[in-house]
């Protein structure tokens, strides 16, 4: 057994950190404040290259697997950064991966190298109002005529969607009901145009990452062509499935990353802060939650770099990427919620920068997969118990 | 154009450092290891000096453990061409003079146009290199540079060095020494790109034989490092600020001498 990363790996952790490092924690603050897309963190993650990182180099990536985006995605949350930072680097990694695996050579060619050049910004559409985690209900349809799809429905939570020039967008192209015994089938991925023509976007208030927009879209008459379908024509979800668990692995390594930054600040106060002439971290009472918390964030990881060796190294890993995800958004939360607490009063003050990442952590126990999803997916495939739902 | 940048490991600036068992070192455990930044000036502006000029070497190097091969992969990631790593028992407990004669030996072999060193490397800050080196290699030498344009011929460099409010501006015929100060440049990031061709660029190790050297027991011995005694605790002078200013004075001229 080797729990050593390469000496690659290990530049990678290392560059990654002092670049995302150079972005204070007002940087963010401000950009949380004011609800603004953090462009220029972007724009630095871009020009060195990191946006290509697991698009294969024949496309101008850099072909890499999911440890290295993990490392990449760990070190920008643990740097302070949290999901304001996490996500649209998130969003260069998830979304195009059922476009490497599955799409035809020539939408490979002609997007792939632009999205590793970092000049698409994307959106995700799978999440409906009245489908939710069931997402065989989806009621966004599309049509053929003649060499076109014509699409026409409503998503929601869609992320990017204010600044996106593509979407990777789920629709149904038969109905459900002709599919009644296989109902996940009959859905079809489509790499499409934003094309704001055709698609009106409201933007959804929520309790963290205000700097990077989540939204309701709806869309009227999207026309897409034959050729931007991704995959085979009704096959949509099962291509989106095996890049689940890559998603999985970087929801559950960045809550660990923004478990760590909070703690760090948080035993950083605990030593300074003097109270009935003692630091407070002398107490059990804050140091003990504050190791607790350590410890659970350190098994965490180890699950989530577990599950990512396994997904590179072509294993099975439905079992690991989900317990991941599942620890760590547990663990990222109390880790915040512990360092919250050590800083009593001041905690509660945006100034000490831990009630961002409070806010934001709390989003992995529900996006994009919920707690009760995880679980009900150990219960089923990997204890084999009766299915549930 | 070949330019040789010698580079040192040290602690992260944000390290605590303290004092080892051994109260000759430091404690090196958890320490997280980065090529000292004035360095990393040097590198930048070597990397500037080959792209302006269109062609050129940037050849990294340093003295030091087997762990000071991760600086040098750190400089080929920002995109120095090769490196060299002189690593012999010969030089363990090297003094700055020891270091000095094996980088002059190492640059007499690889005979650059133009050495760049950082001014002074943040864990010990000697600051003795450039000028030793310079000298063992009969080389003009200038210190802490905030600019430097080489000339079109390639035969001279005019160097601005900073000095108090005004800069000192210098015509040097290469080869020549020159160290970097803050300002010169801002070093870059290495690309992802720059990190993954980093593993395929070459880090030839030199032993002290390759150079014809042979130990020569250092001048200069650490006896000891000791840690400086806790800052006094300030003094608060409470009052009306008229009183507390007069207080001020006296105290500064009276108990501190220092007016
Ligand atoms: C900030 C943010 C960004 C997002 N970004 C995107 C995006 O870019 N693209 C996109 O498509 N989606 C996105 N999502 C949507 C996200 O994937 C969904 O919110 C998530 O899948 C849950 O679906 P839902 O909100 O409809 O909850 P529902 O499905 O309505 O579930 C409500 C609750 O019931 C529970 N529940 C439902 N069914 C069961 C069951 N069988 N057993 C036990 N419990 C059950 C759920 O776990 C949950 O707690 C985002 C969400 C958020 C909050
Ligand atoms: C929104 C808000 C409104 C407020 N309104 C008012 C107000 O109107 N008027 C007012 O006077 N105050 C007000 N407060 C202050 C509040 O009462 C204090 O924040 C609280 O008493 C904690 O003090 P502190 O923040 O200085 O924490 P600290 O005393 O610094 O404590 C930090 C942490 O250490 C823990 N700790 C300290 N000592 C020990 C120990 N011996 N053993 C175990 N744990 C210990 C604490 O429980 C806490 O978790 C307000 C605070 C907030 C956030």
């Amino acid at each position: 057994m080797d729990f050593a990363f390469t000496e690659q790996q290990e530049m990678i952790k290392k560059e990654v950190a002092a670049l995302a490092r150079s972005f204070s924690l007002d940087y963010w603050l401000e950009k949380d404040r004011k609800a603004e897309y953090p462009v220029e963190f972007i724009e630095a993650f871009k020009k060195n290259g990191w946006l290509g990182i697991v698009i294969p180099e024949e496309y101008g990536g850099s072909g890499l697997g999911v440890t290295e985006a993990s490392i990449l995605l760990h070190e920008i949350c643990a740097a302070g950064a949290g999901t304001s930072g996490a996500s649209p680097i998130h969003f260069y990694v998830f979304p195009p991966m059922p476009l490497i695996k599955h799409a035809s050579e020539a939408l490979k060619r002609r997007y792939l190298p632009r999205i590793a050049a970092g000049d698409i910004i994307m959106s995700f559409g799978v999440t409906e109002p009245n489908a939710g985690t069931d997402t065989s209900r989806i009621q966004t349809r599309a049509e053929k005529k003649e060499r076109r799809w014509v699409i026409n429905g409503r998503k929601v939570w869609n992320t990017n969607a204010q600044h996106a020039t593509k979407i990777l967008l789920l629709a149904r192209t038969t109905p459900r009901e002709q599919v009644a015994q296989k109902p996940f089938k009959g859905m079809t991925l489509f790499f499409a145009d934003f094309d704001r023509s055709r698609i009106t976007v409201r933007e959804i208030e929520k309790l963290g990452r205000a700097a990077v927009d989540s939204n309701e879209i709806f869309i009227d008459n999207l026309e897409v062509p034959e050729e931007d379908v991704v995959g085979q024509v009704g096959e949509g979800f099962y291509h989106l499935l095996d890049s689940l668990n890559p998603e999985r692995i970087l929801t559950g390594i960045e809550a660990v990353g923004i478990g760590k930054a909070a703690l760090e600040r948080a035993v950083q106060y605990a030593k300074e802060r003097v109270v009935f002439d003692r630091p407070i971290g002398k107490n059990q009472a804050i140091a003990h939650p504050l190791a607790q918390a350590w410890a659970k964030v350190e098994t965490a990881e180890l699950m989530c770099w577990k599950a990512a060796w396994l997904f590179d190294h072509g294993r099975p890993c439905g079992a690991e990427a989900n317990t991941a995800k599942l620890m760590a958004a547990e663990a990222g939360f109390e880790a915040c919620d512990v360092a919250l607490q050590t800083f009593g009063g001041y905690g509660y003050a945006k100034e000490f920068y831990v009630e961002r990442l409070w806010r934001e952590i709390r989003l992995y126990k529900i996006a994009p997969v919920s707690q009760q999803m995880a679980l009900n997916y150990l219960s089923e495939h990997v204890l084999g118990l009766p299915k549930s739902y | 154009m070949k330019i040789l940048v010698p580079i040192k490991q040290v602690p992260d600036t944000a390290t605590q450092v303290k004092i080892g068992a051994d109260p000759k070192g430091i404690d090196t455990t958890g320490i997280t290891w980065i090529v000292s930044p004035y360095d990393e000036y040097a590198v930048e502006e070597a990397l500037r000096i080959k792209e302006k000029r269109g062609q050129g070497e940037v050849v990294a190097v340093t003295l030091g453990s087997e762990r000071a091969k991760e600086a040098l992969r750190s400089c080929l990631a920002m995109g120095a061409d090769r490196a060299l790593h002189l690593s012999d028992p010969a030089w363990e407990n090297a003094d700055t003079l020891t270091v000095a004669r094996a980088l002059a030996a190492v640059i007499k072999q690889e005979a650059p146009q133009l050495v760049l060193f950082g001014r002074q490397a943040i864990d010990d800050d000697m600051g003795a290199m450039p000028a030793q080196v310079a000298e063992l290699l009969g080389w003009p030498c200038a210190s802490w540079i905030m600019e430097e344009t080489i000339s079109d011929d390639g035969k001279s460099v005019r160097a601005g060095r900073q000095v108090e409010g005004a800069l000192d501006i210098f015509n040097i015929p290469l080869p020549c020494v020159l160290s970097a100060q803050k300002g010169l440049n801002e070093p870059r990031y290495p690309t992802l790109k720059g990190i993954m061709g980093a593993k395929k660029k070459e880090i030839k190790d030199v032993k002290a034989a390759d150079l014809g050297l042979a130990a020569d027991g250092a001048q200069l011995l650490v006896v000891a490092l000791e840690a400086l005694p806790p800052r006094p605790p300030g003094r608060v002078i409470p009052g009306e600020p008229a009183e507390a200013v007069k207080e001020l004075v006296r105290s500064l001229r009276e108990d501190a001498k220092a007016i």
